[in-house]
């Protein structure tokens, strides 16, 4: 590993700040105060993290209906995101998406997507243009294990593979697709082994070590943008929460659950940041309450901000 | 393609398919951001009305984009693309197999709106419509009032070679979704004085494809021309058809045909599709709604029946309108 400790500093941030936003919105949402669906990214933040530290400011994601971990990583601001999920008109979308369709397109975020499996097709639209614009814009594209049942996955990843654009498709495999067990959708142990069905390169990693996924996904961004073509990388991981915010979870086994809590993404790092001496615990709590600070904000700024206008739903249908 | 002279002037008559095929060409040398995606539309075939044909040797596989047979994939890519700044054209074969990419465009092409106005995304599709050569349930349908339907999505309908090329040509450099319906019917021996000079013609701007005084017919694509055929046939016994064409469906110029109306006092819209759930309904509800007080008399629909479309030549022509089900609507209600 030869990190900077900078980057490994930014790292730890980022995935403190998904984890605090995340752990906000649960409460918001269960006060009432988030209409509509939230699904939460909390314990799956190291890949979500880890692969977005390997993107330069101007490469794509996109992202999926549990999205609030990628966009962070990718450097979207917390407070116009707090404001969309509260419907306000000050968010992202001025109140029109909602936490399932927050976009920040100068920032290449193409999007959560309602929809899954959508955004891997519209991924290779994105590496398309960016290499006929003769940039070497890299794309990566965020996905599900249920996801990666849906025919746009044959579709997106074959046209790709072909014609060698620069994706990276990052599987988050959190071992659930709602209440469906992955043991019940696939007969395969790692799911990134269907790369070889394109040609392409596949990695697994443990999806809950940031440095893992950061070093993978660094290797198959470069391979990207040489004109290498796509890589598929699974990244091992679990939801700690519901499907969405109320699901009772019936259909996790509660020595799982123990199991997963034990390899806690932030935990794990925070200890071993330690280890290497980048940060001592005085350091993180430091970090963990400046975090704090900024979620504060983030409602705040949702709190006070007006909501849209009804007849506003009228604008923004055409250019 | 006819060049001939008449008088002094070289007059060019061209194809459905030419006139397309001269947009895209003049569209891609004008913006390198233009490039069409599809399958079987380069090398060696040139697309199934040949409205791509010559465009591969002279922009090569860069913008003349194949693909696997993939229409999800093509559709996303092209999405994907409109909304990181380019202007992607999708070629979609025919307008059925749209249902193979049904969520990229129910759900992928609201970007712009879902996102609160931030992308825009030019982009056009390209579909074949509409019955005429046994071509059976899956491939010969016309999906208007489906289309409608969708939000975010501008429609295209040109009846004539003149007017495909300059709706193209708007179609693609619009900052919007568009789609751009072509009727196998008119890839015949229909022709088009096209001129020299470039034009284009406004997305939303209907044509009056004949002036007459007792019944309005809306039609579009291959009905403008057997509404034609019908106005010709009424007018030897005194009856005096109004042909107007949308053009587009989406934006729809309701002022036309309301202009129209309040000529005439009565209104039959023949359009290629099954009546139930049909852009026809969509226009006669329009016109009662906005324009009640100058029908002088109902307003019909001459509409396909609603089933899939048959195959066999007899059924098919059963299913069509056509000139004589549209003369019996005028005479119900004159
Ligand atoms: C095409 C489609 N089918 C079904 C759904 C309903 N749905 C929403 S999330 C989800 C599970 C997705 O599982 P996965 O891809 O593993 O992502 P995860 O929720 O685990 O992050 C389903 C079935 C949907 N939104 N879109
Ligand atoms: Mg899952």
């Amino acid at each position: 590993m030869n990190i900077e400790k900078d980057r490994l500093i930014d790292m730890y941030r980022t995935m403190v700040r998904i984890r605090q936003f995340e752990e906000r919105v649960s409460k918001e949402f269960a006060s009432g105060n988030i209409p509509g669906f939230v699904h939460l990214y909390i314990g799956e933040e190291a890949s979500g993290t880890g692969a977005c530290a390997a993107l330069r400011p101007d490469d794509y994601i996109t992202s999926t209906h549990r999205g609030h971990g990628h966009v962070i990583a990718k450097g979207g601001r917390m407070d116009r995101m707090m404001a969309e999920l509260f419907g306000k008109k000050t968010g992202y979308c001025k109140g029109k998406g909602g936490s399932m369709h927050i976009a920040d397109t100068d920032l290449g975020i193409l999007g959560a997507n309602g929809i899954v499996g959508a955004g891997i097709p519209l991924a290779g639209g994105a590496a398309l243009s960016a290499r006929m614009r003769g940039t070497d814009q890299v794309v990566i594209c965020f996905l599900g294990d249920g996801a990666s049942n849906r025919g746009t996955f044959h579709e997106g990843i074959n046209l790709a593979a072909v014609w060698q654009l620069p994706v990276v498709y990052v599987l988050e495999n959190n071992l659930y697709a709602e209440k469906t067990r992955i043991s019940d959708t696939y007969k395969l142990t790692n799911l990134s082994d269907r790369a070889g069905a394109f040609g392409i390169p596949e990695v697994t990693v443990d999806g809950n070590d940031v440095i893992a996924v950061y070093e993978a996904v660094q290797v198959a961004v470069e391979k990207a943008r040489a004109g290498e073509g796509p890589s598929l990388i699974e990244c091992k991981t679990y939801r700690i929460h519901g499907h969405f915010e109320g699901d009772p979870q019936t259909y996790k086994p509660a020595e799982e659950v123990e199991e997963w809590k034990k390899k806690d993404p932030i935990d794990n790092f925070r200890k071993r940041l330690a280890d290497m001496g980048v940060l001592t615990d005085e350091d993180t709590g430091a970090i963990d309450r400046e975090v704090a600070g900024e979620i504060d904000d983030a409602v705040r700024f949702a709190v006070e901000s007006p909501f849209p206008a009804p007849e506003e739903a009228l604008e923004d249908v055409f250019a | 393609m006819a060049i001939f002279k008449e008088g002094d002037e070289i007059v060019r008559e061209l194809s459905f398919s030419l006139a397309q095929n001269e947009a895209f060409d003049e569209e891609m040398a004008r913006d390198p951001r233009v490039f069409i995606i599809g399958e079987d539309i380069g090398e060696h075939w040139g697309g199934p009305m040949g409205q791509f044909r010559g465009l591969f040797a002279k922009y090569g596989a860069e913008r003349i984009l194949e693909t696997p047979i993939s229409e999800t994939a093509m559709m996303g890519a092209a999405i994907g693309a409109a909304a990181t700044g380019m202007r992607p054209v999708a070629a979609m074969m025919f307008v059925d197999f749209l249902g193979v990419a049904a969520d990229e465009l129910l759900n992928q092409l609201q970007m712009r709106y879902m996102f609160g106005g931030k992308t825009t995304l030019p982009l056009t599709i390209l579909a074949g419509i509409g019955t005429g050569v046994s071509a059976a349930a899956q491939h010969s349908k016309s999906l208007f009032g489906w289309l409608i339907a969708i939000k975010g999505l501008k429609i295209v309908v040109p009846s004539t070679p003149y007017d495909a090329k300059g709706l193209l040509k708007s179609a693609i450099r619009e900052d919007n979704p568009v789609i751009f319906l072509s009727h196998k019917m008119l890839g015949g021996r229909l022709t088009s004085e096209i001129p020299d000079e470039e034009y284009t013609i406004p997305l939303g701007k209907a044509d009056i494809k004949r002036e007459g005084t007792d019944v309005t017919v809306v039609a579009t694509a291959f009905m403008v021309h057997r509404a034609l055929s019908a106005a010709a046939t009424l007018q030897e016994e005194g009856i005096s058809l109004e042909v107007i064409d949308p053009r587009t469906l989406v934006p729809l110029d309701k002022q036309a045909i309301f202009d129209s109306v309040r000529k005439t006092g009565r209104l039959v819209i023949i359009s290629e599709e099954p009546r139930t759930g049909s852009w026809a309904a969509e226009v006669s509800a329009t016109v009662v709604e906005e324009a009640f007080d100058y029908l002088d008399s109902p307003i019909k629909r001459v509409c396909a029946p609603d089933t899939p479309v048959p195959f066999t030549p007899g059924q098919e022509k059963f299913w069509t309108p056509d000139e004589d089900d549209l003369i019996k609507a005028v005479r119900e209600i004159i």
